[in-house]
C-alpha cells in the first residue's frame, strides 16, 4: 500500500511539474524561444501571490485573480521590449538574454524579499485530505492535478478552436509567411509570453503554497519543467502533462527508496528516457 | 598586376608586437611572488582560473557551439577527484591534479553520448541536468563529508611545500601555468586541420557538414577536451579553497553564469574576448563587490545589453575600429612590399 501511495502521490506532484512546464512548452511551440529565466519567473509568480495575500488578506487562490493578469502584463511588456530583439537563427542571443534576466530576477528578489524561506498561507486547504480506498489524498495536491488538467485542455482548445490559437499556430509554421498574411508576429509573440506567464503565475502560486520559497529555486524548477516537456516530447502538451507525472511519481518512488534520492532519481529517470527515447515518449514536432 | 604581387600570410605586424609583449609580461607574471603582496598574488591566482574557464567556455560554445549552462558539474568534479585522490589514493597533489583531468576525460565520454541528443538551447538546459546529478550525487558520498563537505588535511598541504610563502607562490605558478597551458593549447588547436573544421563549424554549420566535416566528432572531441581541462580548473580551484562542499562545487553562478558573462562582454568566438572579459570583469568586481546583489543585477544588465548592442563583445568592437588580431589564426592577403609602388 506503501507503494501505491508513493505512486499517487507522485501522479498528483505530476500535476505541478506539468503546470511549470506548460509555459515553456507553450513559447518553445510558438517562437522556439527556451527561456531560461522561466524558473525564476515562476518564484516570481509566488512572491507577487505572497505580496497580494499579505496586503489584501485574500485568500491565495482569490489572489491568482490579480496575480494572472499581472504576470500576463509583464510577459507582454518583457517580449515586445527585451525578447524579441532577440530573436533569430542566431541560438546565442535568446539564451544568454534570458540567463542575464535570471540573474537580474533571482538578484532583485533576494534584495526585496531578502533570502529567507517564505510560503503562501492558505489555511484549512494546506492540510485538508479525503479518505479514498485507504489511501489518504490531499486537497490541494489533488486541485492541483485538477487545474494542471483543466489548464492543459484550456491551452489546447486555445490553440485549435480560437483566432489567437491560429495566429500562434501561423508564426509557428511560418513567421514571414504568417506575416504577409497580415499577422503582426511581434504582437502574436507577446500575447503567447502573456499566456506562458499568466499559466506561470498559477503554478508559481501553486508551489507557493504547497512548499516554502526563496529566490534561490527557480533554477530548479526550471530543471523539473524542462525535464517534463523532454520526456513528454517537444510540442506535445499532454505529453508535457504525463512527462510531469513521470516525474514525479520517480521522485516520490525516489524518496521512499531513501530521502536523499527524490530528486536524484527524478533526475536520473529523465536522463534514462532520453537514452531510450531521445525524442521523448510522444513527439508531435521535431527540435 | 599578377598574382605574385600577393602573398598569404598568418602574421602581422601587430600580432608580432603581441606576442612580443605577451613573452615580456609572462616573464613578469612569473616573477610576481617577488614583487607582489599576499593578497594581490592570490587575487591574480583567482584571474587566472578564472580566464581558463572562461576561455575553454568559449572554445566549446563561441567555436563549437555547444552553450552549456552545466560547466560547474566538471568544475566540482575535478575539486572532489582532487580531494578523493590525495585524501584515500594519497597521490601528490600534482599528480592528483593531473589524473582529476584524465578521470573528466573519462566521465565526459557517456555524457556527451547522452547530451549530445538534445539541441541547442534544451543541450543548455541538459548540461544543466548533468551538473545537478553530479551535485546530489557527490552530496550522497559520506566519505567526502556528504552534503556539509570537508577540507584538506593539513599534511596533503604541507606536502605542496613546507613554506607558507612557497606554497602560496606554487598555487600561483600553477594557476599562471594552467592559464597559458589552456590558452596556447586553444591557439594551437585552432590553427590545425581539426581547428579549421571547429571554425567552419562556427561560420555555418550546414555549409561545413556538406563538406565532409564530421560534425558530431569535431563537437565531441571539443567537449572531451574542455571537460578534462574544466576539471583540472577545478583541482585547483580548490586546492586555493582547500576546502570543498556540493553547493560550492557545483555553483551555477560561481563557475558558469560568471564565465558567460566575461565571455560574452569581452568578446564570444575570439581568443582576445575571454582576456579581455576576465580583466574588465576582475576590474568590476574590485570596484562594485561591495554592493552585493546589486554588483549581480549589474553584471546581468551589462551582459543583456552587451548581446543585443554589441553581440562580438568589447573585442568586436576593437577589432571592428582597428582591424586587428592578436592571436594570428586567419589568414589575410597582403601586397608584397617590394611591388608597392608599381601597383598603385
Amino acid at each position: 500500500m506503501d507503494w501505491v501511495n508513493a505512486i499517487v502521490q507522485g501522479t498528483l506532484l505530476g500535476g505541478l511539474y506539468a503546470l511549470f512546464a506548460a509555459g515553456l512548452s507553450l513559447i518553445f511551440g510558438v517562437m522556439r524561444l527556451v527561456n531560461i529565466a522561466h524558473g525564476d519567473l515562476i518564484v516570481l509568480g509566488a512572491y507577487l501571490g505572497l505580496t497580494v495575500t499579505a496586503a489584501t488578506g485574500l485568500h491565495p487562490l482569490l489572489a491568482l485573480l490579480l496575480v494572472v493578469p499581472t504576470m500576463a502584463a509583464i510577459g507582454y511588456v518583457l517580449q515586445r521590449g527585451l525578447l524579441n530583439q532577440t530573436l533569430g537563427d542566431d541560438l546565442l542571443p535568446p539564451l544568454l538574454v534570458t540567463f542575464g534576466l535570471s540573474v537580474i530576477l533571482q538578484n532583485t528578489l533576494l534584495e526585496v524579499y531578502s533570502a529567507d524561506p517564505q510560503k503562501i498561507s492558505a489555511g484549512a486547504l494546506e492540510t485538508a485530505s479525503v479518505q479514498l480506498g485507504g489511501l489518504s489524498l490531499g486537497v490541494l495536491p489533488l486541485f492541483t492535478f485538477g487545474l494542471a488538467i483543466s489548464v492543459i485542455w484550456g491551452l489546447q482548445w486555445m490553440f485549435y478552436r480560437t483566432a489567437m490559437g491560429r495566429a500562434f499556430r501561423a508564426v509557428s509554421d511560418n513567421q514571414d509567411i504568417a506575416q504577409l498574411m497580415g499577422l503582426n508576429r511581434r504582437h502574436v509573440f507577446g500575447l503567447a509570453m502573456a499566456l506562458a506567464l499568466a499559466v506561470t503565475a498559477i503554478a508559481g502560486i501553486l508551489l507557493g503554497i504547497r512548499t516554502s520559497f526563496d529566490p534561490a529555486i527557480g533554477g530548479g524548477r526550471l530543471i523539473f519543467g524542462f525535464e517534463a516537456v523532454i520526456i513528454g516530447g517537444l510540442g506535445n502538451l499532454w505529453g508535457t502533462l504525463a512527462g510531469g507525472v513521470i516525474l514525479g511519481v520517480a521522485q516520490t518512488v525516489g524518496a521512499k527508496i531513501d530521502p536523499g534520492w527524490q530528486i536524484l532519481s527524478g533526475h536520473l529517470a529523465f536522463l534514462l528516457i532520453l537514452a531510450i527515447r531521445p525524442n521523448g515518449l510522444f513527439p508531435r514536432i521535431s527540435a | 598586376m599578377s598574382l605574385q604581387d600577393y602573398s598569404v600570410t598568418r602574421s602581422s605586424p601587430a600580432a608580432r608586437i603581441a606576442a612580443l609583449c605577451a613573452l615580456v609580461g609572462l616573464a613578469l607574471l612569473i616573477a610576481a611572488p617577488w614583487w607582489a603582496g599576499r593578497a594581490d598574488l592570490r587575487l591574480m591566482g583567482e584571474l587566472f582560473l578564472y580566464l581558463s574557464l572562461a576561455s575553454l567556455w568559449n572554445l566549446m560554445a563561441g567555436y563549437a557551439g555547444l552553450v552549456s549552462v552545466g560547466q560547474q558539474a566538471f568544475v566540482g568534479f575535478g575539486g572532489y577527484m582532487f580531494f578523493a585522490l590525495t585524501m584515500f589514493a594519497v597521490l601528490h597533489p600534482l599528480a592528483a591534479i593531473a589524473l582529476a583531468g584524465v578521470l573528466g576525460a573519462l566521465v565526459s565520454v557517456p555524457v556527451a553520448v547522452l547530451i549530445f541528443r538534445l539541441r541547442g538551447a534544451y543541450f543548455a538546459i541538459g548540461t544543466w541536468v548533468i551538473a545537478e546529478v553530479f551535485r546530489l550525487g557527490f552530496a550522497q558520498v559520506s566519505a567526502l563529508g556528504g552534503g556539509s563537505g570537508s577540507s584538506l588535511p593539513v599534511a596533503i598541504v604541507k606536502s605542496l611545500a613546507s613554506k607558507r610563502a612557497m606554497r602560496e607562490a606554487l598555487s600561483y605558478w600553477l594557476a599562471l601555468g594552467a592559464a597559458v597551458l589552456v590558452i596556447t593549447t586553444i591557439y594551437l588547436f585552432l590553427r590545425s586541420r581539426k581547428g579549421l573544421a571547429l571554425t567552419a563549424i562556427r561560420d555555418n554549420e550546414l555549409a561545413a557538414g556538406s563538406l565532409g566535416i564530421d560534425i558530431w566528432r569535431t563537437k565531441f572531441i571539443v567537449y572531451v577536451v574542455t571537460s578534462a581541462m574544466t576539471a583540472m580548473i577545478g583541482a585547483l580551484i580548490f586546492l586555493q579553497k582547500l576546502r570543498i562542499s556540493p553547493g560550492a562545487a557545483f555553483n551555477v553562478n560561481d563557475w558558469t553564469a560568471f564565465v558567460i558573462f566575461i565571455v560574452v562582454i569581452g568578446g564570444i568566438g575570439t581568443i582576445e574576448g575571454p582576456i579581455i572579459g576576465t580583466l574588465l570583469f576582475f576590474a568590476l568586481r574590485e570596484t562594485l563587490a561591495d554592493l552585493g546583489t546589486t554588483y549581480l543585477i549589474v553584471l546581468g544588465a551589462v551582459a543583456i545589453v552587451m548581446m543585443l548592442k554589441a553581440p562580438k563583445g568589447v573585442w568586436g568592437l576593437i577589432r571592428a575600429r582597428f582591424d586587428l588580431q592578436l592571436f594570428p589564426l586567419g589568414y589575410r592577403v597582403v601586397k608584397r612590399a617590394e611591388h608597392k609602388g608599381q601597383n598603385d
